[in-house]
């Protein structure tokens, strides 16, 4: 893989940030966007703007077929079976709320268990927290082992009768922890249970292969592979979107409007209300594509060995704490001891690095760790090993720079 | 910007706040308390007041954050001690001002080392975690 070459196609990077060539090291926030996919956005807009399934006038059909063709592209992306079964959403969070909000508050009652883990994020915490405050059913936390991991076995103590949704994350975006989603999903379907997988640190960086995991709904975001903000998946077995109903009602989802009742379109367009994300999901083809010739397999083995060479070298400095387990995907989170993590990224800005500091919308999982909140690094495509060299660098400066004035 | 333009931030006046928190600490008696934080980083900050006839008796403050929130802090119970409630909500709004980069008479508000806060204006993803423990006051002298 020559990243090099694929790092020219990100013009944003390119740039110098307080006197300093960018560092971007917060792709598990948001990642940059190839030329590929600012042009495909462009020239939708320049070229081709119009409504989708309404005109019968040019624009609207070339509009219409980029906006149907993106959908392809997805299908084919996670190997579903049709694309019946891909809505699209504003992002992740849209669309677990969706399955939370819908499928979750017509098939949970007092008694039902929603299983999750405490590495979720929160918008694959509180959708859930929402449905069983609203139907009387009970949300249960795997636990995590002290490394970070879930083991099977606790899947297969914390899983019951009762179990009717198991919601959980293919990779955690604060401990980079990879969970075995195959299997989880085994064992939720062996208790009759449906398995929702929240893929917003998945789809960016591993294959995703839905007939392969099996598992119900895939939730996934656009703007973190490479693609625009504002557009993203849920993927739905179709059996399942067809029992569900819409949470959001009028433009694009009517079939037959009455004075006093109405029907809904077929799948996937009777969940996509209003006039959808049209540039986005032309973007996120454009954004597929380029991953695409890249290819999956390339793209996880540079961000594993980035992930290895991170921790190989964060670990060479004195008093810092890293989390997570020893295998893990592309990001490292951790701790200068005695330096608070804004104040880390508050100095590591000022070299033009950039990383996340926070709580990284995982409040609870901040707590399991006993911190406020942590900074991190994550790594994608574009990064190399020397921006993990300028990131140790900059670290062992932070250090010194506080070490004095504390 | 280089590591030497992170001075404008972390003066000493700063760091020394944040090693030696004054008034940190839980008042025993009746006292308005107030918890807030700020969800988009996670600090939080739990200031108690002690007002008689609207004045502040004693300000104490527990908490969890960065250096600049923990600083804020420390350097806000520190001027508000002795004011009364109306001359606090006046402070706050200068302060507030202060981290605008706008203008503003520091003699007539008596901020003393609040002073060295000011270089927060100059890197604005940091206003917030200045104006924690501001807000937190605000808000309790509001509802007092």
């Amino acid at each position: 893989m020559d990243v090099t070459a694929i790092k020219e196609q990100f013009p944003i990077l390119n740039q110098e940030v307080n006197g300093h060539p960018l560092v971007y090291l917060d792709s598990s926030a948001t990642s940059q966007k190839p030329l590929s996919v600012i042009e495909a956005v462009n020239t939708y807009y320049r070229e081709d703007n119009s409504n989708v399934h309404r005109g019968v006038h040019t624009l609207g059909t070339r509009a219409t077929d980029k906006y149907e063709g993106a959908r392809e592209k997805v299908r084919a992306f996670i190997n579903a079976s049709s694309t019946a079964e891909i809505i699209f959403t504003r992002g992740t969070t849209t669309a677990i709320n969706l399955v939370a909000s819908s499928y979750g508050r017509a098939n949970l009652k007092p008694g039902d268990e929603i299983v999750i883990t405490p590495m979720e994020h929160h918008s694959n915490i509180i959708p859930w927290q929402q449905a069983a405050k609203a139907t009387g059913a009970t949300l249960k936390y795997i636990p995590l082992e002290s490394d970070g991991t879930i083991t099977l076995e606790a899947v297969r103590e914390t899983i019951t009768a009762n179990t009717k949704i198991v919601a959980m994350t293919q990779v955690s975006n604060v401990l980079g922890t990879i969970n075995p989603i195959k299997e989880v999903t085994q064992i939720a379907h062996e208790h009759g249970a449906v398995m929702l997988v929240d893929g917003a640190q998945g789809a960016p960086h591993l294959k995703v292969d839905i007939a392969d995991l099996d598992c119900d709904f895939y939730a996934f975001s656009g703007h973190k592979m490479c693609g625009p903000t504002g557009i993203g998946v849920l993927y739905g077995k179709k059996e399942l979107l067809e029992n569900m109903e819409p949470i959001e009602f009028g433009g694009e989802m009517i079939d037959f409007v009455n004075l006093y009742d109405s029907t809904w379109k077929e799948l996937p367009w009777k969940f996509e209300g209003g006039t959808p994300i049209i540039a986005g999901a032309i973007g996120l083809a454009a954004a597929i594509d380029f991953l695409n010739e890249i290819g999956h397999e390339n793209i996880l083995n540079h961000e594993q060995k980035l992930a290895d060479y991170a921790m190989q070298q964060l670990r060479t400095i004195d008093g810092i704490s890293i989390y997570g387990p020893e295998n893990r995907a592309g990001l490292v989170t951790f701790n200068l001891n005695d330096v608070h993590p804004h104040d880390t990224a508050t100095a590591l800005d000022a070299e033009g690095i950039a990383v996340r500091a926070g709580h990284h919308c995982a409040q609870p999982l901040m707590k399991w760790l006993d911190v406020t909140a942590t900074a991190r690094a994550s790594f994608y495509l574009y990064n190399t090993e020397e921006d993990i060299d300028l990131l140790v660098n900059g670290l062992l400066k932070t250090k010194e720079y506080f070490g004095n004035v504390f | 910007m280089s590591f030497n333009n992170l001075d404008t931030l972390y003066r000493q006046v700063i760091m020394d706040h944040y090693k030696n928190p004054r008034n940190r600490g839980q008042i025993k008696g009746d006292s308005v308390t107030i918890d807030m934080n700020n969800p988009t980083c996670g600090d939080r900050i739990q200031l108690q007041m002690q007002v008689e006839n609207g004045v502040v008796k004693d300000a104490k403050f527990e908490g969890e954050g960065c250096s600049i929130s923990m600083s804020s802090a420390s350097m806000m119970t520190q001027a508000i001690k002795g004011k009364s409630l109306e001359q606090a909500v006046k402070m706050s709004r200068a302060f507030s001002d202060m981290m605008l980069g706008k203008e503003i008479d520091t003699e007539e508000l008596d901020m003393g080392d609040i002073e060295a806060l000011q270089g927060v204006s100059k890197f604005p993803a940091r206003i917030k975690c200045a104006t924690l423990a501001w807000k937190a006051m605000e808000k309790g002298a509001l509802e007092d």
